[in-house]
């Protein structure tokens, strides 16, 4: 091990989604010179960008302004966001998914043959790109089929990255294993981007993907790097209730109602505006989703839901918009209700819940992706640059691992161009590391299991920091959890076999789960208003005078979390009512 | 219905076995479980050592393939119930070299794929600053199904010619090259045709339609094999009256 590094590049990108590939591709147009790579646990086409469904926004519509994008999304943020990252957000978005275009996304077409666009959630004028409901999926394919034009470009398919290495304020590449073969492994880089998704699995109901487990978050964190705006989680108002698959906010976009055990449009009731028989923008079924998500709370209150197996539900009707519009624009809409749920929403209401979907928090970034850490950047769900303040607007992730996933490509190269080779110091760092992983392995320390653990986890979550969290819940929570942190150094893991071994992968997982759920409490806790994701019962007021900024978590030394606080810039569009229906 | 089924899962650790066994394990049999339900249910309260892949549990990132009762499929979206009373066999994808229990390596398939060149190939200096490419709806159908492949591997599992000559290019990878063959704003038609009119191209395959019904995404790996047929029987009688210049 101490010989060096097994391979060193220029830049490393750990990631290999939506936001890497763009990274990748941008760094391999711009500097052939340098030496690319990218990281990931799985096959990039794997990644979870896969999954994204409903669509991209991008103001190109007529009528449509980038400065009527930008105060949607400031609005829908809460005022949470940062105007200027809003700003350039909206300029550079139409043009990165022009430049998918370019590459062969199929996206959806006008019958002329320009772009198509739909209305979307929380968004004033018609302005999300879409690839019938698969738009994710299409967006990565794309990528990564564009990605391998550059044959330079080096992967690392199936690799698992378990530490950031950093020396004196300045990373120097990561430690990772292998996972066909489990040999560990030392990978210099002179600058390194996190692009490696969302947490949603800390969480028990949620549309994201078994990989989707914080991993890029806990690294920066780890290393010293602080996670901001934790305690913004979204619920998607629209998941099915066992799998918590994703019903596309396009299904309401189409037209799609939301419906009570009366049959009633509840939404109404909630300040959303008055239901009409065809979608009205910024209105009720297209109101923004903390809103929806909250609304359904209230609903279960007032004893007007659905009982399940899995708890209360409402039902999404679509079929008043007949079987020609399900097939040509919500075909997977169809296709997954059918095969997971065994109905038909041409004929059948389809029953949903919130579900958690996305991580409004992550690793502190500039607006090029810069960390505090030099030379390590961030782009993507793992990020926070902030656009999405408080409440991200649906259709605007997907644009968002485009903008900043090819800013923070260009900014890693810059840096990559000037830094100095990695210090000794850093292989020490990676056999301290190496040791840990052995340790892991090979461990006999108690009888503690990683599911255990995990559903303890994902259900302290779900009641302490919910869709409405109090000081009692999240306090309790934080015990619970450093309950579990004392446990997890009690696991027993039983797979002594170095090739393929997921016992060992879900272990790693799992202890980057419990930091980041700390991180989301903690910060949950010290936020004493509402805004946005984040609803407090006991401080029911969005508080501007007290809570008009972000919170940084940085690890201390002793391993607890500490909260502080950073300006949020304001640039043209002072904090307001959030106004939706009326 | 039982609340209980039987799956009998291949298992192979390459420490140890010189060739793979099978464990049965009971697992609960409910309405909405997926196969891959019964299999996290393994992971997570029978035995911590099963090796599979999966990941977003909803048809669409093409990590869970196996065979199921010998027929490769998605086991996120096949049912236990469908089973019942069982037992059910789960196994690792047929012909590829098997990593661990149900894990396959599927670099050939990753090396195969930038020979056809899935990208768009232009010959002109189009950049975004022009605007979008006009492509009519009935433009875009002419692909679309072609685009819809997960790269999950049914396909080349299923094919009796990929599992006798693993040289053959393979449905997916012909799908994928036809996908951008059919697609208005490629001009990349002649450098894919260089690489699948070669023998191992699309000439191995003789036909046989399975990739086409394996397909969870419905995509017609088979009709694009047969149309590269024919673009590659036309292209050798052009070579035989024209100069390569002329073609």
């Amino acid at each position: 091990m101490s010989e060096g590094a097994a391979a060193a590049h220029d830049v490393l990108l750990v990631g290999g989604g939506a936001a890497g590939l763009r990274a990748a591709i941008a760094i391999a147009e711009t500097n052939p010179e340098l030496s690319v790579a990218v990281i990931s646990k799985v096959y990039p086409m794997r990644s979870h960008t896969v999954s994204a469904e409903g669509g991209a926004a991008g103001a190109i519509a007529e009528g449509d302004t980038l400065d009527e994008h930008a105060y949607d999304t400031v609005s829908g943020s809460d005022w949470l966001c940062d105007q200027d990252a809003v700003e350039a957000f909206v300029q550079e978005a139409p043009r990165e998914l022009l430049q998918l275009e370019h590459w062969g996304c199929p996206w959806s077409r006008e019958p002329n043959g320009r772009i198509a666009v739909r209305p979307f959630g929380g968004m004033k004028n018609m302005r999300t790109w879409f690839a019938a409901d698969k738009t994710g999926f299409h967006m990565l394919h794309t990528l990564f089929q564009t990605s391998l034009k550059y044959a330079d470009i080096v992967r690392y398919d199936e690799w698992f990255v378990t530490r950031l290495l950093v020396d004196d304020g300045r990373v120097h590449g990561v430690v990772a294993f292998d996972l066909m073969t489990g040999r560990i492994e030392v990978i210099t880089a002179k600058s390194v981007v996190l692009c490696n998704g969302g947490s949603g699995k800390v969480f028990p109901y949620t549309t994201n993907a078994a990989i989707c487990t914080g991993d890029g978050m806990a690294l920066a964190y780890r290393a010293g790097a602080p996670l901001k705006d934790m305690e913004f989680v979204q619920y998607h108002p629209t998941g099915l209730p066992f799998t918590g698959i994703l019903i596309t906010e396009a299904a309401r976009a189409e037209g799609g109602w939301l419906l009570n055990k009366d049959g009633y449009r509840y939404l109404q009731d909630y300040d959303l505006g008055k239901p009409e028989l065809t979608p009205v923008l910024r209105s009720m079924e297209l109101g923004p989703r903390d809103r929806l998500s909250q609304a359904f709370v209230k609903e279960v209150e007032k004893g007007r839901t659905i009982e399940s197996p899995y708890g209360p539900i409402v039902h999404l009707d679509l079929r008043h918009l007949g079987e020609k519009l399900i097939e040509t624009k919500l075909p997977m809409v169809r296709e997954l209700c059918l095969q997971y749920e065994r109905i038909d929403p041409v004929k059948e209401l389809i029953p949903v819940r919130p579900v958690v979907h996305y991580m409004m928090g992550g690793v502190h970034t500039d607006i090029n992706g810069a960390t505090p850490i030099a030379g390590l950047f961030a782009a993507g769900e793992t990020a926070c640059v902030t656009i999405n303040g408080a409440n991200r607007l649906g259709s605007n992730s997907l644009p968002e691992c485009l903008v900043f996933g090819a800013r923070a490509g260009y900014a890693a190269a810059e840096y990559a161009g000037s830094a100095q080779p990695p210090p000794a110091v850093v292989m020490r760092q990676a056999d301290d590391e190496l040791r840990r992983i052995d340790q892991i392995r090979s461990g006999d320390r108690g009888a503690e299991r990683i599911a255990d653990i995990r559903e303890a986890m994902q259900s302290t979550m779900e009641d302490s920091a919910g869709i409405f969290r109090s000081g009692d819940s999240l306090t309790k929570g934080v015990d619970q959890l450093a309950d579990l942190q004392l446990r997890l150094q009690r696991i027993q893991l039983s797979d002594e076999t170095r090739v393929f071994n997921t016992e060992l992968v879900a272990a790693l997982e799992l202890a980057n789960m419990l930091d980041i759920a700390e991180c989301m409490l903690q910060s949950a806790l010290q936020r004493e208003e509402s805004r946005g994701a984040h609803q407090r019962t006991d401080f029911t007021t969005r508080d501007d005078t007290r809570f008009l900024n972000h919170a940084l978590a940085y690890r201390d030394p002793d391993g607890g979390v500490k909260i502080e606080r950073s300006p949020v810039t304001i640039t043209r569009w002072p904090p307001g009512e959030r106004v939706y229906g009326r | 219905m039982a609340d209980k089924i039987y799956m009998v899962v291949s298992r192979y650790d390459p420490d140890r076995d010189s060739k793979p066994t099978t464990a049965a394990y009971e697992v609960p049999l409910r309405r909405d479980w997926a196969i891959l339900d019964g299999l996290n249910y393994i992971k997570d309260h029978v035995d911590t050592t099963l090796s599979y892949r999966w990941s977003c549990r909803m048809g669409i990132c093409g990590s869970c393939g196996m065979n199921v009762d010998g027929e490769p499929k998605l086991t996120c979206a096949t049912f236990l119930s469908d089973y019942a009373p069982g037992p059910v066999r789960v196994e690792p994808l047929s012909n590829f070299p098997v990593v661990r229990d149900l894990v396959v390596d599927i670099d050939d398939f990753m090396e195969k794929l930038p020979r056809i060149k899935p990208w768009i190939i232009r010959d002109d200096d189009v950049t975004v600053i022009d605007g979008e490419y006009l492509q009519t709806p009935e433009e875009l159908a002419e692909y679309k199904q072609f685009s819809n492949c997960i790269n999950c591997m049914l396909c080349y599992a299923a094919c009796p010619i990929y599992g006798l000559e693993p040289d053959f290019i393979g449905p997916a990878a012909i799908a994928l090259a036809e996908r951008y063959d059919l697609d208005t704003r490629d001009r990349g038609q002649r450098e894919r045709l260089d690489v699948l009119i070669e023998r191992e191209g699309v000439w191995g395959c003789t036909f046989v339609g399975e990739c086409t019904r394996v397909c969870p995404k419905h995509v017609d790996p088979a009709g694009a094999i047969q149309r590269y047929k024919l673009k590659a029987a036309q292209e050798n009688v052009k070579a035989f009256l024209l100069p390569r210049g002329a073609r």
